[in-house]
């Protein structure tokens, strides 16, 4: 077997007192689709940011593509992030560009193609989000699902090799929901693409991943494919995927 | 209690001199990043405009009345030992050396430096800046650098404007209210203004503007915690870029002359 894309070895993290993760294991093959949920607060997003180098480890390594992130220098990492896409939780569009700047920022940074070519592409990505005509609007004037939107056809637009999705449907109406679904498991069986998502609606987990794991407490709590983990005997997975007040989960 | 106030004590020291080296190591990165590729020139433009142009209404209201104050209270306090006619000189001499580069420093550190942290503030806590580093696209050179620089470069030009309405400012009052001899007013600043206080006065003003974007830039790049963090970098950019453009100023003052 290959090497894994994405190798996360004991990660601990802490924020001050706060400590949000504690000895996080976790594997993601070469075109797998990883989901990890959990309840809000549990550390999703920071377990995600560690994976682009936007956050360090306190304890612990991650690896992608076979390099340890933080032996990387600025120049390398850059040069490993020209690999990934990624949509933030409140999607972080650059509000003073256009929607197809925004869109298109990776391509005008990173290639020599022209601005009609590179609108040309933004267009298109959109188009595979469901947007259209609003090409020249600013961020200010979308709605939330439409910037989650924009932020999904900024991460996609590279054609990077692995993408990272925080929360890509959530604010998402049920069919939008749907067609996102679609178009992530597209992605992964036309391009190969590896991606971890982050997503607390449990009907899309199923539908985009090879397997999901759960984040409880700072550690990994189970992980297995959609079929293992609908039939779970964990009692923290069991409350979590049911959507359950009772249970060993308290909302504290 | 007197320990309590030592620890205190002590605690406020150590953030002070924490943030006194985050501020260093801030700008040894800017300086590291202004010169290696690539250049974001369409930002440095857009920055000149917004911190340069678009401040030059204050800077232009702020030189004007300066000097006509100037010229006037000169004239006053001149009057007593027959001594008007040197009020020429009094103006052109404080504007270049002295005001022209601390009064524009200060309007455009509460104008632009406000600004500048806002909007990065604002990036900040956003995640705009993340998701720049996830592009890999340096937000230091691509945000910080083209402000560094823009107002560094504008902070020179506004003040020598201001310098030069001053003293326009100075002249009208000088003559046309105050009725000093035109030629008498001209010959007085010509011959006591060097080229040296003028270039005297232009060096301050770069420090004050490479102050001012240092500071802007570090305020809103390390802002934290949502809409209140974003105001608290902005009123800190601002009061810390006029400190240091006020105890800067005497220590310049001191050295070049
Ligand atoms: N940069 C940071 N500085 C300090 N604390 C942070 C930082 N980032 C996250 N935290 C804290 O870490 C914890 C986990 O945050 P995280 O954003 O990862 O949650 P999440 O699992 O993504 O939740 P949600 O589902 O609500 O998005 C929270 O308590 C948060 O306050
Ligand atoms: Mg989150």
């Amino acid at each position: 077997m290959s090497e894994p894309m994405i190798e996360i070895t004991n990660l601990h993290k802490s924020f001050g007192a706060l400590t949000v993760l504690r000895g996080v294991n976790l594997t993601v093959e070469k075109g797998e689709s990883m989901t990890v949920i959990g309840g809000s607060g549990s550390g999703k997003s920071v377990l995600i940011k560690h994976i682009i180098g936007l956050l360090f480890p306190d304890k612990g390594q991650v690896k992608v593509a076979g390099q340890v992130l933080n032996d990387l220098d600025d120049h390398q990492l850059n040069e490993l992030r020209k690999k990934f896409g990624m949509l933030f939780q409140m999607a972080a569009l650059f509000d003073s560009l256009t929607v197809w700047e925004n869109v298109g920022f990776g391509l005008k940074q990173h290639t020599k193609m022209s601005d009609k070519e590179i609108r040309a592409v933004a267009t298109e990505k959109l188009a595979l989000v469901g947007l259209k005509n609003v090409e020249d609007k600013m961020p200010v004037d979308l709605s939330g699902g439409m910037k989650k939107r924009v932020g999904l056809a900024r991460a996609i637009a590279m054609d990077a090799e692995i993408i990272l999705y925080d929360e890509p449907t959530t604010g998402l109406d049920p069919i939008t929901a749907d067609s996102i679904n679609d178009l992530i498991v597209d992605l992964k069986k036309k391009l190969g693409v590896t991606s971890v998502a982050i997503t607390h609606d449990m009907h899309s987990a199923y539908k985009i991943s090879d397997r999901i794991a759960m984040l409880y407490k700072g550690e990994i709590q189970e992980i297995g494919t959609p079929d293992q983990i609908r039939g779970t005997t964990n009692p923290i997975v069991k409350q979590f995927i049911t959507g359950s007040a009772v249970g060993p989960i308290t909302a504290d | 209690m007197i320990n309590k106030l030592l620890e205190l004590l002590g605690k406020k020291t150590l953030a002070l001199l924490r943030e006194m080296g985050a501020v260093i190591i801030f700008c040894g990165q800017t300086f590291r990043w202004t010169f290696s590729r690539p250049f974001y020139l369409k930002n440095l433009l857009k920055q000149m405009e917004q911190i340069g142009v678009n401040s030059v209404p204050v800077v232009l209201t702020t030189a004007i009345s300066t000097g006509m104050v100037l010229a006037l209270q000169s004239y006053t306090g001149f009057k007593r030992f027959g001594a008007q006619s040197l009020i020429g000189a009094v103006v052109s001499l404080s504007m270049t050396r002295e005001l022209g580069p601390v009064l524009t420093g200060l309007m455009v550190a509460g104008r632009a430096g406000a600004s500048m942290a806002a909007e990065l503030g604002t990036m900040r806590v956003t995640e705009q800046i993340d998701a720049l580093y996830t592009m890999a696209t340096n937000p230091m050179k691509y945000l910080v650098v083209p402000r560094f620089l823009a107002s560094t470069i504008m902070m020179f030009f506004l003040s020598g404007l201001g310098m030069y309405i001053g003293i326009l400012g100075g002249y009208f009052v000088g003559v046309k209210v105050l009725g000093t001899n035109p030629v008498t007013y001209m010959n007085q600043s010509i011959n006591n203004t060097e080229v040296e206080d003028i270039w005297y006065g232009l060096v301050k003003s770069l420090v004050f503007g490479a102050v001012i974007g240092l500071i802007g830039c570090y305020k809103g790049f390390n802002t934290e915690g949502g809409a209140e963090g974003v105001g608290k970098a902005t009123t800190g950019a601002v009061v810390v870029s006029c400190m240091l453009i006020l105890i800067l100023d005497y220590f310049l003052s001191a050295l070049l002359w």
